[in-house]
């Protein structure tokens, strides 16, 4: 069932999921950008902002609307909370001849994302896929994603550098979240469209007090997303993508994309989907403590292949073509899937702007539609 | 180490302005473990206790810019069996290496009433210029927790745990909202070395590239995506002169835009 939820009505939902032991992380306005963090009200949303994004360039402006999820892809996804940027894994100590280890304890509350973009969706089910894979699951990752409580916002809006309707991941949620919500804006109304996707997501509901949508406030949000969909500031032909990628190795472009690239591994850290990490061992100064944490690692640097003898990608057009044919052809095989979800952050925080949907366009042999 | 029981600690200044040996002192809580695990046997700044070589570790900070520091490096060298250099002084030539790209006798001749006194090289180099060194720790000053990590690698005799990747890692894993996409200062952090934990990023200011530059360093292209932004030459010039402006790739680029610049 479809509820309607009045916007004014919205801190219900921040009491329901406070009644219920959930520490609220959403959307929330820090450093002239729209970033996810801890909130408390309806208050701390970016009621008023909207994001312009192309490549290379986000800037945050001002709108009239009273809309509290007008943004797109903030600059950094959900993944860091899951999957923390530095975890220490373990410590051990050296005493009288014996090694002793002392697992850390990451204990956490249980969370609640709100204003999950269904492009983030999409990513956080890809690194499920990846880190709660059967007996190679990652005991960090799972104990969050299980206390964790999702909160879908469908996009009305698409951002200057997004393409989900290309990947099929968006700007509609697809399944795996526990409410939906979709923000509907007219001159004299201003509500949400509120849907459940689990038990845990429908005890949320009753306290809202919600009323049942009609048919016609259901139709003007289907209609509010293909607006959405109509409008990508981005597109990609995925048909036959991997195969041709991977016959395109020796493409003269990646030379080209080369000396623009700056191996700088900005694109790898803000996408939702790149899961690589490093460890890195420490000892204290009289070599009795030793303590190993885990930090995230990009394809873009050289350390990343570095094995007996030196880098096996020590050129910057290797390891940009590393990242963009996993992302587009290998992780296919890999999981199944593309691990490109469409967000187009790697586009948008690339300091000199590039953009993969254009590389992938070039190395088709079409024209460029951005230049 | 080298020698019998506790490993003896050397630490030398060349030119420099003891902003990176402070760093050891500025080891407030690890001190005490420290001066257990070395002997500080020379360290003026620290201790009027000067203890002769040979030495375990040696320390250098500063660049080599005077005849008669060319030769002491050398004695340095001989009396150590491990040196590591530190500092932007040490490993690039620091900020006194501007000089390098302009004639010393007329600064000389500008700063100092008697310049006939003035015995001083034509450039300021670095440590490696001179004499083999055996680790480089980079920045403008040093960061202690690398300091202390490299002490502690040459203590166990591992590999110290520092990256030459770019700042921007530093930057994205710590949360920071790239000011250089988000509104738009220059910053040199997709092209220098991390290590400070994105210090200046994290205060909205773009990175100086105090570390010198990272492995694989593509600055043309970060320059020229800026010059289509709008930044002149002369701009771009002065970013990459600063305190790494001698290092090879900053060097490089800086000239790139003079040569335009006539
Ligand atoms: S890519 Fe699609 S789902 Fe993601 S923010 Fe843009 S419009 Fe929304
Ligand atoms: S590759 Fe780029 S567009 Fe695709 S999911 Fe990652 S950051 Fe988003
Ligand atoms: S594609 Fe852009 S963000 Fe990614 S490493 Fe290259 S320059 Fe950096
Ligand atoms: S602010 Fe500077 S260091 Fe940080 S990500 Fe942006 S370009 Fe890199």
């Amino acid at each position: 069932m479809t509820y309607r939820l009045e916007a004014n009505a919205l801190d219900r939902l921040f009491k329901a999921l406070g009644t219920k032991g959930y520490v609220i992380f959403g959307p929330t306005v820090r450093d002239s950008a729209v970033v996810y963090d801890r909130i408390e009200s309806p208050n701390d949303l970016p009621a008023g902002w909207a994001d312009q994004q192309t490549n290379g360039s986000y800037r945050l402006v001002k709108t009239d609307s009273p809309a509290y999820f007008d943004f797109t892809a903030p600059p950094q996804s959900w993944k860091r909370l899951l999957f923390p940027p530095s975890l220490h894994l373990f410590r051990s100590h050296r005493r009288n001849g014996t090694l002793e280890i002392l697992e850390e304890e990451h204990e956490t509350e249980p969370m609640a994302f709100l204003g999950v973009r269904p492009c983030d969706l999409r990513a956080l089910a890809i690194l499920d896929s990846v880190y709660l894979n059967g007996g190679a699951s990652d005991s960090t990752y799972r104990q969050r994603r299980e206390k964790t409580l999702i909160i879908a916002v469908n996009c009305t809006r698409a951002g200057g550098t997004c393409f989900c309707a290309s990947m099929g991941t968006g700007p509609e949620a697809g399944a795996g979240f526990d409410l939906c919500l979709t923000e509907l804006v007219s001159e004299h109304d201003h509500y949400f469209l509120v849907e459940s996707g689990s038990a845990k997501g429908e005890s949320c509901v009753s306290p809202l007090q919600a009323r049942e949508a009609t048919p016609q406030e259901q139709t003007s949000g289907r209609e509010a997303i293909r607006t959405a969909a109509a409008a990508m500031g981005r597109s990609l032909q995925t048909q036959g993508l991997p195969e041709l990628l991977a016959a395109n190795l020796s493409h003269p472009r990646w030379d080209q994309i080369a000396r623009r690239c700056l191996a700088c591994a900005n694109c790898t850290m803000v996408c939702p989907t790149c899961f690589c990490s490093t460890v890195e061992d420490s000892t204290d100064l009289s070599g009795a403590i030793a303590s190993r944490t885990r930090l995230w690692d990009s394809c873009f640097t050289a350390e990343f292949s570095y094995i007996h003898g030196g880098s096996l990608r020590p050129t910057i057009k290797s390891r940009y073509r590393q990242w963009m044919t996993h992302k587009l052809s290998s992780w296919v095989a890999q999981f199944g899937s593309f691990g490109c979800v469409g967000c187009g952050r790697c586009i948008t925080w690339c300091p000199v702007g590039i953009d993969l949907t254009e590389e992938a366009r070039i190395l088709r042999g079409q024209a460029a539609e951005h230049v | 180490m080298a020698g019998k029981g506790i490993p003896k600690l050397a630490v030398w200044k060349f030119a420099s302005c003891d902003g990176c040996q402070l760093s050891l002192l500025n080891c407030e809580e690890e001190l005490l473990a420290l001066s257990s695990a070395v002997h500080m046997a020379y360290f003026p700044e620290a201790s009027r206790a000067m203890i002769k070589g040979p030495y375990d570790i040696s320390l250098v900070e500063g660049s080599i810019t005077t005849p008669h520091d060319a030769e002491r490096i050398h004695q340095i060298r001989r009396s150590s069996a491990a040196l590591i250099s530190i500092g932007a002084c040490a490993t690039a030539g620091g900020i006194q290496a501007l000089r390098n790209f302009a004639d010393v006798r007329e600064f000389t001749s500008l700063v100092y009433a008697s310049p006939q006194f003035i015995e001083t090289l034509g450039k300021s180099t670095p440590i490696s210029d001179h004499v083999s060194v055996d680790f480089e720790l980079r920045g403008c000053p040093i960061s202690k927790n690398q300091l202390l990590e490299v002490l502690t690698a040459f203590l166990h005799r591992r590999k110290p745990a520092i990256p030459s990747y770019s700042v921007c890692i530093e930057c994205k894993r710590k949360g920071v909202v790239c000011g250089l996409v988000a509104h738009g200062p220059p910053c040199l952090g997709p092209v220098t070395q991390a290590g400070c934990g994105a210090l200046c990023p994290t205060y909205a200011r773009g990175c100086y590239g105090c570390f010198g530059p990272k492995e694989t360093p593509n600055t043309g292209s970060l320059t020229a995506t800026w010059k289509e932004s709008g930044m002149d030459d002369a701009e771009l010039l002065r970013l990459f002169r600063s305190f790494t402006a001698t290092a090879e790739p900053f060097r490089k680029e800086s000239e790139s835009h003079e040569i335009q610049n006539n």
